[in-house]
């Protein structure tokens, strides 16, 4: 834009911004149109008019005007637990507490470090497990296929990450070998994993790994789309850390060569330190994705919180209410993704800072 | 022994062997394995099922397809559904994601604000919950008896949205589209490529020619293709309790499209967004400086160098949200996920139609990345050009 003169000043601020040229002008009035009329019609459906308890329901009926929040009201703990059973449902909701709070605080710098973030992450995964499996301390068992909603999605992100993150390390490193057929064949493995949908990818680990092991080896359904997402989720981040670690100076690596260092001690204390370092950025995306994929095992048959939300509409008694039940799990999922790619953007502009 | 192994050589030679042995032999076990357990249940394995009848139909197919048609058949439904749906995505979201990308650019705050709560907005909320809204939205429309009638030729209804068409056989409009594919991808590689310096003045008659020869073979293909004894535009009219003639979308394929296009513009939006601020600001100053005027700065130099700068992260976005129209068997989109889970629960063949759909995908996205990576390196900036 160009501006012969400059002024500072609260108006001239505003006439740069917003009304700089004939065209800046119109565009703004446009805009300024239409966000107010998307505003206005959403506070009109999603509070003036809304339906807020789950006894007036017979109000929304009667082609109400407003967003009937009385199905949120009634279904929340259907939505939010899924089959869990009913009395025990503080333990899914403590658990899920637990392994948020896991989540909050390995963004902490002090976490950063192996050591840390794997007790960390292992204890909380633990907690966790216990806490909604049962069968210790007095707790009654729950199995597998009554877990559902934001514990079961809560579940599956961690364990993806639990299982994918040292699994990518790994793929990284042996991708990275300089023993040519070592990192042909990783590699190999590697794309053809980044080249299928994920979907396919649960889809054939639920189906056909039934079919080619053997029966000890089954488990459950479960384990097996868990384990097969962690593969994707392993690949994809491998390529992300030998992105990481291509960013170093090769330097780095041979002054440790000079120092005499083992392989081992190279790696664990050169190379992948800084190399994490460098993918953050991308690894947080990594995260906010795997976190958002999760919904897919609804296809596979399984009651994550996607699910649970069609369930909570599918009775004839709220069938009209899906657009409410759709807005609220997409908020749920908006608050943790939202929050994952903001502290994302953030530690981006930290490491900028860094590096200037 | 031991001395044996402490050979360098030898040492890396074991280990390689060893590695890629036991990917191998891994291999071989789960196919053993696969063999007994099939031998056990009394499944034959092979692929002569391909050439059996399905028995059962499709719900959404661009090519003609009967309940006796094969299962080789039924499987290049899906293949042709999948890119059917993925290039109107890929297409829409592009335009789209343009469109947000420069929004969020221009200068304008407003703009800035609307294109930023866009992204933020659909970009964070899971796709497949975004297309089930779609779809619960795109059902929850009035049955066909009470359609909305938008001019009284396009009509919107629960069971899908009914436009007006051409009475033209759908395998020459199939070829209409690609001469035009064909013409686009010619007028392009003419633009872009090195290999005509010195006829720049010619090239637009050569391309005036090439649109002119489009419109006939169109025109041509049109009249041939046309269903006799019918008017050549064809418009959806209601009779009983449905609609008859035009072109019916299903809400399936709508919901597919919406989605996956709003999902894909978030996340292009901001990769276009990206590619304007890696220019230079010296760019556009220059071409102020030079009395450019605003579109000139921003249609013949940022956007030319953005699109330059994009380039490589858009073909894996590209690739990426190829593979997300597997969701369609979600809400029951006939796609090639769809064809395959649906025929694995008909016949039986688990191995080898998940064989086949693996296989299937990576021969789409690796032609996919394959030819988008040429183009890249037709358009991208060389040598002496690398001024940014």
């Amino acid at each position: 834009m160009v501006r012969t003169y400059q002024q500072y000043g609260f108006l001239s601020n505003i006439r740069a911004n917003y009304f700089a040229t004939r065209l800046d002008a119109t565009m703004t009035l446009v805009f300024s149109g239409l966000i107010l009329w998307v505003f206005w019609n959403l506070l009109n459906w999603g509070a003036l008019n809304a339906v807020w308890s789950a006894e007036n329901r017979d109000l929304c009926v009667g082609g109400g005007k407003g967003a009937c929040w009385a199905v949120i009201d009634a279904r929340w703990r259907l939505i939010m637990f899924g089959l869990y059973p009913y009395e025990e449902q503080w333990r899914s909701a403590i658990a899920c507490i637990v392994m948020v709070g896991v989540g909050i605080l390995s963004c902490v710098p002090w976490f950063w470090n192996a050591k840390r973030i794997s007790v960390l992450w292992i204890s909380g995964f633990l907690i966790f497990y216990v806490l909604m499996r049962g069968g210790f301390f007095g707790l009654t068992p729950v199995f597998e296929q009554n877990w559902g909603g934001l514990s079961l999605t809560i579940f599956i992100f961690a364990s993806v990450s639990l299982i994918g993150m040292p699994l990518a390390i790994m793929f990284a490193l042996l991708r990275r070998s300089e023993l040519p057929w070592i990192a042909r064949t990783m590699g190999l493995i590697i794309d053809i994993f980044r080249s299928l949908p994920l979907l396919a990818i649960m889809f054939t680990f639920a189906i056909v790994l039934p079919f080619v092991l053997p029966g000890w080896m089954i488990g459950d359904k479960l384990y097996r789309v868990i384990f097969g997402y962690a593969l994707f989720f392993a690949c994809y981040q491998a390529e992300i850390l030998r992105g990481g670690i291509q960013a170093l100076p090769a330097g780095q690596e041979e002054a440790a060569k000079a120092l005499g260092m083992s392989y081992w001690h190279r790696i664990g204390y050169i190379v992948l330190p800084q190399a994490f370092r460098n993918a953050l950025p991308p690894t947080i995306n990594q995260f906010v994705i795997t976190f958002k994929e999760t919904s897919l095992v609804v296809v596979i048959g399984f009651f994550e919180i996607l699910a649970s939300g069609n369930a909570a509409f599918g009775t004839s008694e709220w069938s009209f209410a899906h657009v409410e039940v759709y807005f609220f799990v997409g908020l749920i999922y908006f608050i943790f993704v939202f929050a994952l790619s903001r502290y994302g953007a953030h530690l981006e502009r930290r490491l900028a800072v860094a590096d200037r | 022994m031991s001395a044996f192994l402490k050979n360098k050589t030898v040492r890396d030679n074991v280990m390689q062997f060893g590695f890629v042995g036991a990917i191998i032999l891994l291999i071989i076990v789960l196919m053993l394995t696969a063999r007994s357990n099939l031998e056990a249940q009394g499944l034959t394995s092979g692929f002569g099922f391909l050439d059996r009848a399905t028995g059962w139909g499709v719900s959404f197919s661009l090519i003609e397809f009967t309940t006796s048609d094969t299962y080789l058949k039924v499987i290049w439904v899906g293949i042709i559904n999948s890119l059917f749906l993925g290039v109107i995505s890929l297409v829409l979201a592009t335009m789209l994601g343009g469109l947000v990308g420069v929004m969020r650019v221009s200068g304008n705050k407003m703009a800035e604000l609307i294109g930023t709560t866009f992204v933020e907005i659909f970009r964070n909320i899971p796709l497949l919950l975004q297309v089930f809204f779609w779809y619960a939205l795109l059902t929850a429309l009035p049955k066909p008896r009470d359609a909305i009638s938008l001019a009284d030729v396009t009509f919107l209804s629960g069971r899908g949205i009914y436009l007006p068409g051409f009475n033209v056989d759908g395998g020459y409009l199939f070829w209409c589209f690609m001469t035009l594919v064909c013409a686009l991808a010619i007028v392009i590689f003419m633009s872009a490529s090195k290999r005509f310096p010195k006829i720049d003045a010619k090239k637009k008659n050569i391309k005036r020619f090439i649109w002119l020869m489009v419109a006939t073979i169109i025109v041509f293909l049109m009249v041939i293709g046309r269903t006799p004894d019918t008017t050549f535009f064809d418009i959806p009219y209601r009779k009983g309790l449905n609609y008859r003639g035009g072109i019916r979308i299903s809400p399936e394929l709508l919901a597919c499209i919406i989605g996956i296009s709003i999902y894909g513009a978030a996340y292009i939006g901001e990769i276009i967004r990206a590619g304007f601020n890696s220019i230079s600001v010296g760019q556009g100053e220059a071409g102020h400086a030079l009395g450019l005027s605003r579109w000139h700065t921003f249609s013949r130099i940022k956007l030319p160098l953005a699109i330059r700068a994009v380039m490589p992260t858009l073909i894996n976005q590209y690739v990426w949200l190829f593979k997300s129209t597997t969701i369609g068997i979600a809400i029951g989109f006939v796609d090639f996920f769809m064809v395959i889970s649906t025929s694995i629960n008909q016949s039986g063949q688990t191995l080898e139609l998940v064989a086949i759909l693996m296989g299937g995908f990576l021969v789409i996205n690796y032609s996919m990345a394959w030819v988008l990576n040429r183009v890249n390196d037709a358009i991208k900036l060389k040598g002496t050009q690398l001024r940014v």
